[in-house]
Parts: C-alpha cells; sequence; structure tokens
C-alpha cells in the first residue's frame, strides 16, 4: 500500500467552518470518482469528527483544527481529524452511542456515525492535551488517475 | 431562508432549507421553537425535502422539537425524509418515537 497523494490543511475551530471542512475533504477524494453515497458518508463522518472539536475539545475557546487526508494505491482514504484540545477521560465509554457530556440538545451519536459510515476508526486521546480521531474507508469502484 | 412556516388545519409545517449542522442547528431551531410557541399547533411537520446534508446535529433538533411539542400537548411527524438521509434516520433510532 502506497499513498498516492495527500493534503494537509488546518483552521479555526469556528462553527462556521464545519461545513468548510467537509467540502474540502469532499474536493480532494473528487478524484477518486466516488459515488454519491460514497461521499455523503464522508462527509458526514468530518462533520461529526470536526463539530467534535469545535463543541468538546475547545469549549470557551477558539483553537485549531489539523486535518490530513491520505490516498493509497488501492483506494483507500485515511482522514486524520486532530485537536490540541481538553481530551476525552474514557475514549471507550465516548464511543458508545447516545453518550454525551453535552446537555445543548447533542444526540451522543457523532462517534456511531463515524463507526458506521466509515470502514475503520481510531480514536487517541489524552486528558488536556488532545485527541486525534482516524478514520478510513475504501472506496467501491474508484477509477483514480495515478499520474 | 432557513425555514418556512406555514399553518394549516392546527398543523404547524416547517419545510427547512439547506445543510443542518453544529453551525446551523441554532438558527433553524430558534425559528421553528418561535412558531410553536406563538401558534400552539395540534402537530408539528418537520419537513425535510429540501435538506440536502445533515449530520448528529439534525437528530439533536429532531429530538429536541420533539421534547418540545410534547410538552405543549402536540405531535411530532418528520415528512419527506430525502433518500440520502434515510442511513443516519435509521441508524438514529428516532423512528421509536413514532414520528417517521
Ligand atoms: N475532540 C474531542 N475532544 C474532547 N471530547 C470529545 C471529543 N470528541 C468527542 N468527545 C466526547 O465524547 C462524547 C461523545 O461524542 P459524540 O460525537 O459521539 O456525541 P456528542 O458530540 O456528545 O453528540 P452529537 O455528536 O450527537 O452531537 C462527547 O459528548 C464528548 O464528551
Ligand atoms: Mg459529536
Amino acid at each position: 500500500m502506497n499513498i498516492v497523494n495527500e493534503v494537509n490543511f488546518n483552521f479555526k475551530s469556528k462553527s462556521s467552518n464545519e461545513s468548510f471542512a467537509r467540502s474540502a475533504v469532499s474536493a480532494f477524494i473528487l478524484c477518486l470518482d466516488p459515488t454519491i453515497a460514497e461521499l455523503a458518508d464522508i462527509k458526514t463522518a468530518v462533520s461529526e469528527a470536526v463539530t467534535n472539536c469545535t463543541v468538546h475539545a475547545y469549549p470557551d475557546s477558539i483553537g485549531t483544527v489539523y486535518i490530513n487526508v491520505k490516498i493509497t494505491d488501492n483506494n483507500k482514504i485515511i482522514i486524520k481529524i486532530r485537536d490540541k484540545g481538553v481530551g476525552i477521560e474514557d475514549v471507550k465509554q465516548a464511543m458508545e452511542p447516545l453518550f454525551t457530556t453535552s446537555n445543548d440538545e447533542r444526540a451522543g451519536l457523532g462517534f456511531a456515525v463515524m463507526q458506521s459510515f466509515m470502514d475503520k476508526i481510531s480514536v487517541r486521546s489524552k486528558l488536556g492535551s488532545g485527541t486525534t480521531v482516524t478514520m478510513e474507508k475504501t472506496l467501491y469502484r474508484a477509477g483514480y488517475d495515478k499520474r | 431562508m432557513t425555514v418556512e412556516t406555514t399553518l394549516e388545519n392546527e398543523i404547524l409545517t416547517a419545510k427547512i432549507y439547506g445543510e443542518i449542522d453544529h453551525h446551523r442547528a441554532p438558527s433553524i431551531r430558534q425559528k421553528i421553537d418561535g412558531q410553536t410557541e406563538n401558534l400552539r399547533p395540534k402537530e408539528l411537520h418537520l419537513d425535510f425535502s429540501h435538506v440536502s446534508f445533515m449530520d448528529s446535529s439534525g437528530i439533536g433538533l429532531i429530538m429536541g422539537r420533539y421534547r418540545n411539542i410534547s410538552l405543549l400537548g402536540g405531535k411530532l411527524r418528520v415528512i419527506n425524509i430525502p433518500q440520502n438521509l434515510q442511513k443516519i434516520i435509521s441508524l438514529s433510532g428516532i423512528d421509536s418515537l413514532g414520528v417517521l
């Protein structure tokens, strides 16, 4: 498995950047000719992870969200979304469906959505230093131009 | 425009336009709740026909409106869900609320 393309970008954890982030990732992977359903899955998963940075990682301030997207030669997309925020005390519990620490009309479904819309997700977090969410999805009928 | 509301036969229909994410949810919520409190409808219908994207913030929006209208003695229905949103709707389990 080789990386054939890669992009890095970062932005302020403002809620208005949520749509920018999912559109940017979506634009980058368009060269793989994803289906509409695959694109929707990826946009939704990115939106969940980025929103968690805005809402939970930097609750009372504006921080930076870092995104890295890789495309491999076997049509896999690897998306890494990282913050330097408060961190998660118990990752296993945080990933349980309906678990939320927020009382602002959150469903507690963000991780459940990432899990079911992507092939694979892993979460690394340390209290006080931040969280990294890595998600992978292999596209079904990818036609990437490898030149 | 984010939400267009109409009242007919004590049914308040709120047609939501565009994307529902954490950034846009508060203004959508405000508009719907304002009308609901003023008009006290028997039923609130959330029309999703013009929603192009939503993440779990959309699920939170539905559950919050369900709570609100139930407290006022009314019923919620979510109508015209586009094909591309079926996946997140079924994952959310909101069909168990009887609103679909
Ligand atoms: N980047 C993060 N930094 C700190 N805490 C996080 C982060 N991401 C998630 N969490 C914690 O994990 C919990 C579960 O996250 P999840 O996205 O599943 O649900 P939610 O954000 O609470 O609700 P929803 O995503 O449905 O709006 C959050 O309530 C929060 O406590
Ligand atoms: Mg979330």
